[in-house]
């Protein structure tokens, strides 16, 4: 007899032209007209400042970076990957492909940088540090249990959602810190196109949880809501030891985990959830997100106050034809 | 106090926020074919940002729809906008968007679903911004 569950039914041909939910689209444009490669980026400007770090600066910054090459390769390979067999659309499954690519071209970015700026020697240190870390191994454990449990459909999207908004903040810090300083102004530049991608994936990925909490009776809706406060404290937990392990030396631990407090934040309401840590530890040192948006603040709003008159914003194209106003 | 309008797509970020607010507000509708709120007094938008990495759509269609119409635009006061820094100079850029093509100004911007802070400041500046519009006003 023949076994019916092995027998993989013939998929039926995606029809874009036909939505169940017009957000796919929507972030499908997005992340095609955001696509981009690291060989776009004059990496090689970099070397006089690189030069300019301390031994010790350039070690953290290679550590840092194959902590964040870690995780894109966990979202890559097996991530984005685990959230396609529990895609509702055939549109949201060819998303994931597109978020899994971009998750490969971000861990190739950080060898881009890794061999326009460093040593042989020095990398291969840095990845025997990476795969020794107790820290980062750690949280790759706990996060690579929730796609392999299977135990829950949502359960995978929020730990996907805590990988990309939370746990590359401690690694995101520190090109920031040195962009703010006018060190490594290219590197940072290919960082903040990843931190936009990220943005994008947490975004699209916590609205498809929220969809799928809607079907869920109230009680299966607490527990996920418990299980997702759970798991941000037992990597928070983690994320506080591993950024005291790196950046104690610097003096810079307290500020990177007011940064860590807003992007937990952050992706907390990516799951549309309330914040979990208070405004008044999140006060993200002026420097850091004036390097992450970079003119955003040029600009003052009427109610944050710069006196009585108002600044008009700079031209956006917007190419919409009804915007004819 | 004038009137206040907002956009939200199903994510709900903006709708948490004016939720929390707690002011009055009509809801601009998701769907194409819906009516649209038509105010007749003065208001302020609430707009998310969905510009893509050149800027372009950063206005949602449905709030350009909401726009379109002259006898709903002479009443906008100001628009407040939200967004993701994550998104680097292109933040919030709804806003600026809607302040250059209707004149009026940018009178706040936040992240997602906003903070306290967000909330208090929105709601004590609204509160400052009406007080001074009547003012002017008469």
């Amino acid at each position: 007899m023949k076994d019916l569950t092995t027998v993989r039914p013939v998929p039926r041909a995606i029809n874009w032209n036909r939505l169940q939910d017009d957000k796919d689209l929507e972030i499908w444009n997005r992340l095609t007209v955001n696509f981009w490669l690291p060989e776009k980026v004059p990496l090689s400007n970099d070397i006089p400042s690189w030069s300019q770090l301390t031994e010790e600066e350039q070690r953290l910054t290679i550590r840092v970076f194959t902590g964040l090459t870690l995780l894109d390769t966990i979202q890559n390979t097996v991530g984005a990957p685990a959230l396609m067999p529990d895609a509702i659309t055939p549109h949201e499954e060819a998303v994931l492909t597109n978020i899994a690519f971009m998750e490969a071209v971000h861990a190739r970015s950080y060898s881009s940088i890794f061999s326009t700026l460093c040593s042989t020697a020095e990398v291969d240190e840095a990845f025997r540090w990476s795969e020794e870390n107790p820290h980062l191994q750690q949280k790759s454990r706990l996060i690579l249990d929730e796609y392999d449990s299977a135990s829950h459909p949502l359960k995978k999207k929020i730990a996907s959602v805590f990988l990309e908004g939370f746990l590359f903040y401690s690694g995101f810090y520190l090109p920031m810190h040195w962009s703010s300083r006018a060190r490594l102004t290219n590197t940072a530049d290919l960082i903040r196109l990843i931190i936009r991608d990220e943005a994008v994936h947490g975004y699209y990925i916590g609205y498809k949880y929220q969809r799928g909490l809607e079907v869920l009776t109230e009680a299966e809706r607490n527990e996920l809501k418990d299980f997702a406060f759970s798991l941000i404290f037992e990597l928070y937990d983690i994320e506080g030891r591993y950024t005291e392990q790196l950046y104690d030396g610097l003096g810079l631990t307290e500020d990177v985990k007011a940064f860590l407090h807003y992007n937990a934040n952050k992706a907390l309401q990516n799951l549309g959830y309330e914040s979990l840590f208070p405004d008044e530890l999140c006060k993200v040192n002026p420097a850091i997100m004036a390097a992450l948006s970079p003119n955003a603040d040029e600009n003052h709003d009427f109610f944050s106050g710069s006196g009585s008159s108002y600044v008009i914003g700079k031209a956006v194209a917007t190419e919409d034809e009804d915007w004819d106003f | 106090m004038g009137g206040l309008v907002y956009y939200s797509s199903r994510t709900g970020n903006t709708r948490r926020f004016v939720e929390r607010l707690g002011l009055a507000a009509s809801r601009i509708p998701m769907e194409p074919d819906a009516p649209l709120p038509a105010p007749r007094a003065p208001f302020v938008l609430i707009t998310p940002t969905y510009a893509d990495g050149q800027g372009r759509g950063a206005v949602h269609k449905q709030v350009i729809r909401f726009l379109n119409d002259p006898d709903t635009r002479c009443h906008l006061r100001g628009v407040i906008a939200s967004g993701n820094r994550n998104f680097g100079r292109l933040f919030a850029s709804a806003g600026d968007v809607v302040a250059r093509k209707c004149a009026v100004p940018v009178l706040y911007r936040f992240e997602l679903a906003g903070t306290e802070t967000d909330l208090a400041r929105v709601r004590e500046g609204l509160d400052r911004f009406w007080t001074t519009q009547c003012s002017t006003a008469t």
